[in-house]
């Protein structure tokens, strides 16, 4: 029912872990609906330099969260805001129609995460 | 480790057909394609075969008459007929129904059906083995209950009914009592005259006989609407051309499960056990579901926290390993597993549960090849989980 893709980056997720000073994170979903991910990014010059996942779920939570990842690393924080859902799962050749909705939050998550670092940006400025 | 062996671990999916069951199939669909039906003499194979079979899936649950077993086109139609033919009989009497709430959807559905007809329905709780509650089922029992539809074993979780206990409540009020043996057939002994059951489910390829043919008991005087109807066939029970050929499959699976079951179902317990043993002794947080001991042969249901099921299931299949899950992410649903839910487990501990059904051509070596493979993939989607203590992975 997945593509070989999907299979690929369930089997070799790319960037899985955790940034421990990490100037960003965004988590989404939540264990009761079997979903749940959490996206780490280090900013340098605007650009997202390293990026890294956790996640709790099924098959397509993990290779999405992998995916966006990839997707992600090197990308302005404006060009990385505008991956949609849609380009996530084109870009793993397709997910069944079913995971499209419940699963298919990499892209939510990385936005969180960015979302984050702009809050800590903003707050170190009026700090200063 | 070594090269990824195909190890089938999902029987409850599906089973493959007995090879003795498949032979006896095929020199029966050469040479006899009359129908039992006709008068002539191409009619008089297929009709004894019919006949035969009949018998012998009579013999293995040691029903009163040949005649009480009615061939359906498998498990799902004769939940059907029994919860809906019943209840459409016996409406005049009272239109109360209670069901378990652990029983398979074929039950389920006709029931939350026959609401929507007027009809009062009742879920009994179970505890958090599985168990019907028995004082639940008294308080709820009335005069109007015309039907009790409890499972004799759950496929999901493995957990054994007290039928006999079950029958004597429900046949104190005037209700019978359908009995679903979908998943305990061919593994348990069901004897329906000494345990008290008025309506039976049975299912051939549960018992390694073909798909798409089961059958339904109904004990001598329990009377019931027809939920197909057509030219009469099965007493007028149901109608419809009888599928002949799977129905001579059926009988031999249910003779050879007849024969063999005692020394297959003591066989499958010990891998059983073994195969339990091994996992929740090499993985830290990982539970059983279900009853330790009672608990059908062929079934190891286990649970690991932080993780989900479907992973865990894709994880298995890469190692050659196919077993089940009650993870909502395998259901067509987006819910977890219902009968996971009503024992008590919060919907992240049903995500992350996995079901191992045991069959007649798993070994020791496949067992021990699971309890090896097991913990590197629990320990893989660990690291992997936001969920994981991080005392745990250290």
């Amino acid at each position: 029912m997945y593509s070989e893709k999907v299979m690929e980056h369930f089997r070799n997720p790319r960037n899985m872990g955790e940034i421990q000073d990490a100037d960003g994170a965004g988590t989404v979903g939540n264990p009761v609906c079997g979903d749940m991910m959490t996206i780490y990014i280090k900013v340098k010059d605007n650009r997202i330099e390293d990026i890294k996942f956790k996640t709790f779920g099924c098959g397509a939570a993990v290779a999405t969260s992998s995916m966006i990842t990839e997707l992600a690393k090197g990308k302005t924080l404006e060009d990385a805001l505008k991956i949609t859902r849609k380009d996530v799962a084109d870009a793993l050749e397709g997910l069944p129609p079913v995971k499209m909705h419940c699963s298919n939050l990499a892209a939510d998550a990385l936005k969180a995460a960015i979302e984050d670092y702009y809050k800590k940006q903003k707050g170190r400025v009026e700090n200063q | 480790m070594s090269t990824p062996k195909k190890v089938y671990m999902d029987h409850i999916a599906g089973k493959p057909v007995d090879s003795r069951v498949i032979d006896a199939m095929l020199s029966f669909i050469k040479e006899f394609y009359g129908n039992p039906s006709s008068i002539h003499t191409f009619g008089h194979e297929p009709r004894k075969a019919l006949e035969e079979a009949r018998a012998k899936i009579a013999k293995l649950i040691n029903a009163e008459r040949v005649e009480s077993i009615i061939f359906t086109s498998g498990a799902t139609e004769s939940n059907n007929m029994a919860v809906k033919g019943v209840a459409y009989r016996s409406m005049d009497r009272g239109k109360h129904v209670i069901a378990s709430s652990i029983e398979h959807m074929s039950v389920i559905n006709p029931c939350k059906y026959l609401k929507t007809r007027g009809f009062d329905v009742t879920f009994l709780p179970v505890d958090k083995y599985g168990f019907v509650d028995l004082d639940s089922l008294e308080r709820e029992l009335r005069e109007e209950t015309v039907l009790v539809s409890i499972q004799y074993a759950n496929g999901e979780i493995g957990t054994v009914q007290p039928v006999r206990e079950i029958s004597q409540i429900v046949h104190r009020k005037n209700a019978y009592l359908h009995v679903d043996a979908t998943a305990a057939n061919g593994q348990v002994p069901i004897d329906v005259q000494k345990d008290g059951i008025d309506l039976l489910t049975l299912s051939s390829n549960d018992m390694y006989g073909p798909k798409g043919i089961g059958a339904l008991y109904i004990r001598s005087g329990v009377r019931i609407e027809p939920i197909i109807h057509g030219g009469g066939q099965e007493r007028g029970l149901r109608s419809g051309t009888e599928n002949v050929p799977s129905i001579f499959g059926f009988g031999k699976a249910a003779e050879i499960a007849f024969n063999e079951m005692q020394a297959e179902s003591e066989r499958l317990s010990r891998l059983r056990d073994k195969l339990i043993k091994g996992l929740l002794e090499s993985i830290p947080y990982a539970f059983l579901n279900g009853h330790p001991r009672n608990r059908l042969p062929d079934n190891a249901a286990v649970r690991f926290n932080f993780i989900e099921g479907e992973s865990i299931l894709l994880s298995l299949d890469m190692m050659g390993v196919a077993a089940s899950s009650g993870s909502a992410c395998t259901a067509k649903t987006l819910e977890p597993s219902h009968v996971l839910l009503a024992t008590g487990l919060k919907h992240e501990e049903a995500h992350g549960s996995v079901l191992f059904t045991l069959g007649r051509q798993n070994t020791e070596e496949e067992v021990d090849y699971v309890v090896q493979t097991m913990p590197d993939i629990v320990k893989r989607l660990r690291v992997m989980s936001p969920l994981t203590p991080k005392e745990l992975l250290s």
